[in-house]
This record gives structure tokens, C-alpha cells and sequence, in this order.
């Protein structure tokens, strides 16, 4: 009984609560109460407005900061021009904006915070959130699509060089990944920063519950656990990176496809 | 058999799904680099596609992780 106090609730982590005594606010009958969640978008954004407007100075010679701003920018501009092409130069604030926020985001929810009693909330590791982020993606490719090629945007369904004898079958199988894409992008997201998260509050109770019932379980399964934290926290930085680059790239192949057909 | 026993057992054996894409992710970037100390002079303009497989990759196993999550919190 005694480890079952000890315990941590690894999903609790992810409950959203109303802030600042908004829980009934409401707006054409939903309730839009300000909640943690929407509390850390906002630190998220006006971090992003903070860290690009220091490097907004335009020396011809960059400082430190305008050179981590440019190397941003500069990041994304090539990643476009890679994978979209010369057309690809009009989505840099799109996908520099998407980019930003889901790092930020990432990375604020990692901060130690807790230490002073203030808890980060990941609002990435919501498929609401994501699941919008990558509807907005999946919305502009089929924006532009439609706009640029009209009807023959369908031709994407039927990629160059396709046997007359397999017409019945590739158009199909071309429309389910089509159609899966906003799934895929945002459950991607979104669980590996849930499962991330989840893994980092499990190790902690089992470092908890093995201190609280004594010093031979405490040092044969606490310590280790720690250590593991401490690398899986490492892993998780990787992983807060690597999601945000993955959305972004995959978000400019979606648009290559919209702006170039196959 | 007991219905909780039965999800969690499911929920354990969707764990090998996360074991298998971790061999799947592994092998991505194996063979990347594997030919990238080939020719290291092409290895820079493949970098997307490597994400692209990573990503391919983890999505399978996220999936199954998905299905773990599912099993013990909400069925």
C-alpha cells in the first residue's frame, strides 16, 4: 500500500486545467477557457517573438544572436529550396513559423521547471494540437494544389510510368497515403512526445518507489533508473529536434507535391 | 481468461512492434552511414531523405506504442 501512495500517475502530467478562473468562459456555447495549455502556446510565441526580433538588426556583420536567427531562417530556405525548388521560397514563413513553434514547444516542455514548482505543459503531446497544425499543412497543399493545377492535381494519384494493367489499383492505394498524410504527421508528433514524457515520469516513480522502500532497492534499481533519466532526458532533446525537422520536412514534401506534381 | 489480463498481455506483446521498428530505425541509419563513409562527398544531399526513412521507420513503431497506450488507459 505503502508504494501505491509512492507512485506516479504518468498521464497526469498531460491533464489540461482551466487557469486564472476561466473554467466557464464560453463563446458561442464552447467553452474557451484559458487553460495551461493555452497558457504555454503563448510562452511558446512570445519566446519565438523574443529570440527573432533579437536578431532583427540587420548588421551587415551579425552578432551572436543575429547569426543564430539567420542560421535558423537559413535552415529552413535550404531545407525549401531542396526539396520544393525555386517555388518553394514563398512557404519560408509557413514552414519557419511551424518549425519555431513545434522546437519551442518541445523544448520549453522539457525545462526543468518542476524544481520551482512551476510545471511545463508539452501541449505537443496533445493529437489536438497537433492533429491542427497538421490539418493547416494538409490544407495548404490542397489550397495550393487545386489553385496552381486545377483539376489535373488528381494526376498525383497516378505516378509517372504506372502499367495499364495496374490503373485499377495504384490511384487507390496513392488516395489512402493522400488521405493518411495529416494522420501521420500529427500522431507522429504528438505520441513521440507523449511517449517520451510518459517513459520520463515512469523511470521517476520507479526511482521514487525504490528509494522509499529502502537503501539495497534504492541503490540496486534507484541509481540506475536515474542514470537511464538522465540519458533518456538527452534522447528527448534529440527527439524534440528531430520531431520538429521531420514536420517540417515532410510538410515541404507535401508542398512539393502540390506545387510540382510528381 | 480475464479481460484486464488480456489487455495488458496485449499491450505487452505491442511492445515488440516498438522493438521491431527500433531495428527498422536502426537499420536506416546503419546504412546510411554505412554509405555515407562510402562516398562521404554524396552523403550531405541525402540527408532528407535519411529523415524521411527515420520518420517512415518510427511512425510503425509510435503506431504500436499507440496501441499499448490504448489498451491499458482507455479500452
Amino acid at each position: 500500500m505503502a508504494a501505491e501512495q509512492g507512485s506516479v500517475d504518468p498521464m497526469h502530467q498531460f491533464k489540461i486545467e482551466p487557469l486564472f478562473g476561466t473554467d466557464h468562459l464560453s463563446l458561442f456555447g464552447h467553452n474557451i477557457a484559458f487553460t495551461n495549455s493555452s497558457l504555454w502556446m503563448l510562452i511558446t510565441t512570445v519566446a519565438i517573438t523574443v529570440f527573432v526580433a533579437g536578431g532583427m538588426k540587420r548588421q551587415l556583420v551579425p552578432g551572436r544572436w543575429q547569426m543564430a536567427v539567420e542560421s535558423m531562417t537559413g535552415f529552413i530556405d535550404n531545407l525549401l529550396a531542396a526539396n520544393v525548388g525555386p517555388a518553394g521560397k514563398k512557404y519560408v514563413p509557413y514552414i519557419f513559423s511551424l518549425f519555431m513553434f513545434i522546437l519551442f514547444a518541445n523544448l520549453l516542455g522539457l525545462l526543468p521547471l518542476a524544481l520551482v514548482g512551476v510545471h511545463p505543459f508539452t501541449f505537443t503531446s496533445h493529437f489536438s494540437v497537433t492533429g491542427v497544425l497538421a490539418i493547416l499543412s494538409f490544407a495548404i497543399v490542397l489550397i495550393v494544389g487545386f489553385a496552381r493545377h486545377g483539376l489535373h492535381f488528381f494526376s498525383l494519384f497516378v505516378p509517372h510510368g504506372t502499367p495499364v494493367w495496374l490503373l485499377w489499383l495504384i490511384p487507390f492505394i496513392e488516395l489512402i497515403s493522400f488521405l493518411v498524410r495529416p494522420f501521420s504527421l500529427a500522431l507522429r508528433l504528438f505520441v513521440a512526445m507523449m511517449a517520451g514524457h510518459v517513459l520520463l515520469e515512469v523511470l521517476s516513480s520507479f526511482v521514487i518507489t525504490s528509494a522509499n522502500s529502502g537503501v539495497l532497492w534504492g541503490s540496486v534499481v534507484g541509481i540506475p533508473s536515474f542514470l537511464l533519466m538522465i540519458a533518456i532526458c538527452a534522447l528527448e532533446f534529440l527527439v524534440a529536434g528531430i520531431q520538429a525537422y521531420v514536420f517540417a520536412l515532410l510538410t515541404s514534401l507535401y508542398l512539393n507535391d502540390a506545387e510540382n506534381l510528381h | 481468461m480475464d479481460a484486464t489480463a488480456a489487455k495488458l498481455i496485449g499491450a505487452g506483446l505491442a511492445a515488440i512492434g516498438a522493438g521491431m521498428a527500433a531495428i527498422g530505425v536502426g537499420n536506416v541509419f546503419g546504412s546510411f552511414l554505412e554509405s555515407a563513409l562510402r562516398n562521404p562527398g554524396a552523403a550531405d544531399g541525402q540527408q532528407g531523405r535519411l529523415f524521411i526513412g527515420f520518420a517512415a521507420a518510427e511512425l510503425l513503431g509510435l503506431l504500436s506504442f499507440v496501441v499499448a497506450m490504448i489498451l491499458i488507459f482507455v479500452a
